[in-house]
C-alpha cells in the first residue's frame, strides 16, 4: 500500500501506551546523500517499556534506531529532515553534542563487540571516559549482576572479554552499556548471532531492565518481538520511482494489537508470516 | 518518573572535554597537512641553496662536463649520464628477473608455505643496508665481475660499451648492485598486482585450452601490466636516488665514458663524496645537482604512484 | 605416461594430452627459467649475509662495544662511540617521527574525508620516494648551515624524515584493520573521538604499530647517505647534540675505503651488527604480524 494514503492513526502516541514518551519523531526523513532511506516516520517511544521495531530487510528499522543516538553521524553522507525529540529537545539541533546524546542513549549491537580488554575494563570503559569518580568495583558488580553475568565471570574479571562465549559477550556488552546508566538502551538485533539459550537469557534480561531503562529493540524475529515488547512498530519497504528501496512506518501500537488485531493489511500479512 | 540513580555515571560533557576533543582532531589534521609541507620544504631548501649556482651556470650546468672546484667551474653532465645509465642497466637486468620471480611466486608452482618463505626472503633483499651492499661489493662483487669484464673487453672490445680495460670499480658493478637492490621492489609490487587479478581471468583462459604459461603471458601479465609499470617506475626512482652502494662501487670519475667497464659517477655519489668538504660556490653547485636529482626522482615517483593508485582502485 | 597405466587414464584423454608436446615443453622451460631467476635473486642475499657473518663474526669481541676506533696501523679497538652515536641519532629520529607519524595515521584512518586521506597518503608515498641523500641535503641546509656545525641533531632530523613515511604507512594500515564495530561500541557509550581513538582503537592496533616502528628503527640504523654530511663522523665519543657524531653506518663507509686490514675488519663487524639488527627485526615483525591481532 502507498504510505501517502495511509490513515493518520499511526501519527502520535498510541492510546494504549500510557507512559510519557522519551523519544518522539515527527515527519522524520533519513537520507544517504540524495537517497531517501526512511520516509516520514512519526512515532513515540514510551518510557520504561520495551519498544520493538519489526519489518522486512531494508525497511530502515536499524537506520532509524541508529538515529536515536546519532550513531549515523559516523556515515559521511547521512542527514535527517524533520524532528527527532528527546524529552522535547531536538537531537539534531546544531548545538546538541552528539557525544552527550550517546551517554544518555546507549547502544547494543547486533554482533557482540567487546573491546580487546579484560571483562573488568570493558565494563568500566564508559565510566572512565565519563571521568566517573565513584567506586569502579561496585559499578562492575552492579552492572554485571544486572546483565545476569556476574555469577559466571566474577572469578575471572581480568581475563579478556573476547574469551567469553558469544552469549556471554553480548551480555557483557549489555553490562557495558548499562554501566553508564543511560536512560535509553537501543538494541540492534542483539540476539541475531546467538544460540537459543543465550537468546532466552537476554530476553529475560530485557524484562528486568525495563524497570530502569527504556528499551528499543530491532528484531527480525516476530516471536521475539511478541515475547519481549510492550509496543511494536511495523516498518515496510517500497520501491521508489528510481527502483531504490525506501522504508516507512506502517503502524505502531501495543504489541498485542499489532499481532492479534492489526489495522493494516500489510501488517497482518507480515505478522502471520505471509511475506518478509 | 525516572528511576535514574542520583549519583549517575553520566554527566554532561564539560567544555574542557569538548575543547580537548577538538584540539586532538586539529592536532592530527595539522600534522597530516604538514607532510605536504615537508615535501615543499625539501624542494624549497634545495632550490634556495642552489640559487647561486643556478645564476652562475644556468641551464648550461646540465650540459657541461667540467667539475673543477679549483677553477670554480661546474657542470653535471657526467653525473646525470651516470645516474641514468646505471639506473638503466639495473632496470634491464631487474625487470625480467623481478617480473619472472613475481609470476613464480604468485602462481601455485610451489606450496603456499614455501612461497611465503620465499617472498619473505626476496623482501629481505630490501632490508640489507645500502652501505653493507657497498662493502660486500668492494670485496666480493668487484673481484668476481673483473674476470667477466676482462673477458668482455678481450672478446667484445670493438663494441663501444666494452671498449675499456676494466679497472675494478665502474658502471657495471654499480649497475649490478642496483639490480640486486631494486629487485625486491619490482617483485613485490608486480606480485601484488598479479595476485589481485580476478581468478575468473585465469579460469577463463585455462578453460579455453591455454596452458599455464600461455595464460600467464597472454592474459595475466597484460592484465597486470599497469601495476608492473608502476613497479618499474618506482624501482627507477629508487635506482636513481640510491647512494651508498653506488658511491662505493662506481669509481667516482667525473667524466662521460660510454664503456660500461669504465668508472663513472652519479649525482647521489657526487653529493656523498663532496658535500662534507665543500664550501662556497661548490655547495651551491652540489645543491644544484641535488635539485636535478630531486626533480628527476620526484617526477618518476609521482608517475609511479599515480599508476599504482589507479591499479589499486580495481 | 598413461599408456603404462591405462587403468587410470582412458586412452581418449591420453591422445588429447600428447598433441601439445611443444606447448607443454614451453611451459616447462618457462617454469625452469623463472625458478632460476629466483635462485639468482637469492644468491646475493645468502652471499651478503654469509660474508658479513664470516668476516664480521671473526672480529666480534667485547672490545668492539667498549673501545674507540684505533688510528691506522694500530691493532685492536672497537666502535663503542659509533654504537652510542647511532643510538642517539636513531633515538632522536624515533622521538620525532613516531608520535607525529602515529598522529598523522590517526587522522588518515579515523578523521579525514576520503579525498583528503588519499591526497595525504599520496604525499606520504612521494616523501618515501625522495632519495635519502636529498633528505641529507635538506637537513644540511636546515640544520648544519644554521648552526654552522655538523651535528647529531642534523643527523637525527634527517633520519626522522626518512622514518616518518614508514611509521605513517604501517600505523595507518594497522589502524584500518581494527574492526569498525569496536569504534561504534566506544562511540555508542558516549566516548569522545579522542577517547575512542586513544583508549580503544590505538591499543587494538598497537602490536602492528610497534612492529612497524621497530622496522623503521632498524632501517634507519643502517641509513648512511643522510648522515655523512650532517652528523659526519668522529673517532671520539659523541660530545653533544650539536657536535659531529659517529655512527655505525658511516663507520662502515669510511673504513671500507681504507687500505688497513684492522679498519676493514671493523667495517665488517659493524656491518654484521647492522645486518643482524634488520634480520632479527624483520623476522620478528614477520611473526608478529602473522599473529592475529583480533
Amino acid at each position: 500500500m502507498n504510505p501517502q494514503d495511509r490513515p493518520s492513526h499511526s501519527v502520535g502516541s498510541p492510546k494504549a501506551a500510557s507512559a510519557t514518551p522519551v523519544l518522539e519523531t515527527r515527519n522524520l526523513n533519513i537520507y544517504y546523500g540524495s537517497f531517501l532511506a526512511v520516509r516520514e516516520v512519526s512515532m513515540s517511544i514510551p518510557n520504561n517499556q520495551v519498544t520493538a521495531f519489526i519489518g522486512p530487510s531494508g525497511c530502515g528499522k536499524s537506520t532509524l534506531l541508529r538515529c536515536f543516538n546519532r550513531l549515523n553521524d559516523l556515515i559521511e553522507t547521512f542527514r535527517v529532515e524533520g524532528d527527532l525529540n528527546y524529552h522535547g529537545q531536538n537531537l539534531y539541533a546544531p548545538k546538541v553534542d552528539a557525544v552527550d546524546v550517546r551517554r544518555r542513549i546507549g547502544m547494543v549491537f547486533q554482533k557482540p563487540n567487546p573491546f580487546p580488554k579484560s571483562i573488568y575494563e570493558n565494563v568500566v570503559y564508559g565510566a572512565r571516559v565519563n571521568g566517573y569518580k565513584g567506586d569502579l568495583d561496585e559499578l562492575v558488580e552492579r552492572s554485571l549482576t544486572q546483565a545476569a553475568l556476574w555469577d559466571e565471570v566474577k572469578d575471572k574479571l581480568k581475563t579478556s572479554g573476547l574469551a567469553l562465549s558469544g552469549g556471554q559477550q553480548q551480555r557483557l556488552c549489555i553490562a557495558r552499556t548499562i554501566a553508564v546508566q543511560p536512560e535509553v538502551v537501543l538494541m540492534d538485533e542483539p540476539c541475531a548471532s546467538l544460540d537459543p539459550i543465550s537468546t532466552l537469557k537476554i530476553e529475560e534480561l530485557m524484562h528486568e531492565l525495563k524497570q530502569q531503562y527504556t528499551i528499543v529493540i530491532v528484531t527480525h524475529n516476530m516471536q521475539q518481538a511478541s515475547r519481549v515488547s510492550d509496543v511494536t512498530a511495523f516498518f515496510n519497504v517500497r520501491l521508489t520511482d528510481t527502483g531504490k528501496r525506501s522504508g516507512y512506518l506502517v503502524e505502531h501500537d501495543r504489541t498485542e494489537n499489532i499481532f492479534q488485531n492489526p489495522k493494516e493489511e500489510s501488517t497482518q500479512e507480515y505478522v502471520s508470516g505471509r511475506f518478509g | 518518573m525516572t528511576v535514574r540513580n542520583p549519583s549517575s555515571v553520566t554527566r554532561p560533557r564539560s567544555d574542557t572535554e569538548r575543547i580537548l576533543d577538538q584540539s586532538f582532531l586539529w592536532l592530527t589534521r595539522l600534522l597530516a597537512y604538514a607532510i605536504a609541507a615537508v615535501l615543499l620544504a625539501i624542494a624549497f631548501q634545495v632550490l634556495v641553496q642552489s640559487l647561486p649556482a643556478i645564476q652562475r651556470f644556468g641551464v648550461g650546468f646540465i650540459f657541461s662536463q667540467d667539475w673543477d672546484p679549483v677553477k670554480e667551474s661546474y657542470g653535471a653532465l657526467p653525473m646525470i649520464y651516470g645516474t641514468l645509465v646505471s639506473a638503466l642497466i639495473a632496470l634491464l637486468l631487474a625487470v625480467p628477473i623481478g617480473v619472472g620471480i613475481a609470476v613464480f611466486l604468485s602462481e601455485n608452482f610451489l606450496p603456499l608455505q614455501v612461497r611465503t618463505v620465499l617472498v619473505f626472503l626476496v623482501e629481505l633483499l630490501a632490508a640489507i643496508p645500502s652501505v653493507v651492499y657497498g662493502l660486500w661489493g668492494i670485496f666480493v662483487l668487484i673481484p668476481i665481475l673483473r674476470g667477466f669484464g676482462v673477458w668482455l673487453f678481450e672478446n667484445f672490445g670493438w663494441f663501444p660499451l666494452f671498449s675499456t680495460q676494466p679497472s675494478g670499480p665502474g658502471m657495471l658493478p654499480a649497475g649490478v648492485i642496483l639490480t640486486i637492490m631494486i629487485l625486491p621492489i619490482i617483485t613485490a609490487i608486480s606480485r601484488d598486482s598479479l595476485a589481485s587479478l580476478p581468478p575468473e581471468l585465469r579460469q577463463a583462459s585455462i578453460g579455453l585450452g591455454a596452458t599455464r604459461w600461455e595464460t600467464i603471458i597472454r592474459v595475466l601479465i597484460p592484465a597486470a601490466f599497469s601495476g608492473i609499470v608502476g613497479a618499474v617506475m618506482l624501482a627507477l626512482g629508487r635506482a636513481m636516488g640510491e647512494t651508498m652502494a653506488v658511491t662505493m662501487l662506481i669509481g667516482n670519475a667525473n667524466t662521460v665514458n660510454v664503456s660500461l667497464l669504465a668508472p663513472g659517477n652519479t649525482i647521489a655519489s657526487l653529493l656523498a663524496n663532496q658535500f662534507a668538504e665543500a664550501s662556497g660556490l661548490q655547495v651551491a653547485a652540489l645543491m644544484y645537482a641535488g635539485l636535478i636529482l630531486f626533480v628527476l626522482t620526484f617526477i618518476v615517483n609521482i608517475f609511479a604512484e599515480l599508476v599504482i593508485l589507479k591499479v589499486k582502485k580495481f | 605416461m598413461a599408456l603404462t597405466s591405462p587403468e587410470i587414464s582412458p586412452p581418449v584423454i591420453d591422445s588429447l594430452e600428447r598433441k601439445n608436446s611443444f606447448r607443454s615443453l614451453f611451459d616447462i622451460v618457462m617454469t625452469v627459467v623463472v625458478a632460476v631467476f629466483l635462485a639468482i635473486a637469492l644468491v646475493p642475499l645468502i652471499a651478503v649475509i654469509a660474508y658479513v657473518i664470516i668476516q664480521g663474526g671473526s672480529r666480534i669481541s667485547l672490545d668492539l662495544f667498549t673501545q674507540l676506533p684505533p688510528p691506522p696501523m694500530v691493532d685492536g679497538g672497537g666502535f663503542a662511540n659509533a654504537i652510542v652515536g647511532t643510538l642517539i641519532m636513531v633515538g632522536l629520529a624515533a622521538l620525532i617521527s613516531v608520535p607525529i607519524g602515529i598522529l598523522i595515521a590517526i587522522y588518515l584512518s579515523e578523521f579525514s574525508p576520503p579525498s583528503v586521506a588519499r591526497a595525504i597518503r599520496f604525499a606520504t608515498n612521494v616523501l618515501n620516494g625522495v632519495p635519502s641523500i636529498i633528505v641529507g641535503v635538506f637537513a644540511y641546509g636546515l640544520i648544519v648551515l644554521t648552526f654552522k656545525t655538523f651535528s647529531a641533531l642534523a643527523g637525527g632530523i634527517a633520519l626522522s624524515v626518512l622514518m616518518l613515511p614508514i611509521v605513517i604507512r604501517t600505523s595507518d594500515e594497522a589502524l584500518q584493520i581494527v574492526p569498525p564495530d569496536v569504534r561504534w561500541a566506544s562511540v555508542g557509550l558516549g566516548a569522545s573521538d579522542y577517547q575512542t581513538v586513544l583508549r580503544v582503537v590505538v591499543p587494538a592496533a598497537l602490536p602492528a604499530i610497534v612492529t612497524g616502528v621497530t622496522l623503521a628503527v632498524a632501517r634507519a640504523s643502517g641509513e648512511t647517505a643522510p648522515l655523512i654530511f650532517t652528523a659526519l663522523f668522529t673517532q671520539f665519543w659523541p660530545q653533544g647534540l650539536l657536535e659531529p657524531t659517529p655512527s655505525l653506518a658511516v663507520l662502515v663507509y669510511n673504513f671500507a675505503g681504507v687500505p688497513f686490514k684492522n679498519q676493514q675488519e671493523l667495517a665488517w663487524a659493524a656491518s654484521l651488527l647492522l645486518v643482524l639488527l634488520v634480520l632479527i627485526t624483520s623476522v620478528i615483525a614477520r611473526f608478529a604480524t602473522r599473529r592475529k591481532i583480533y
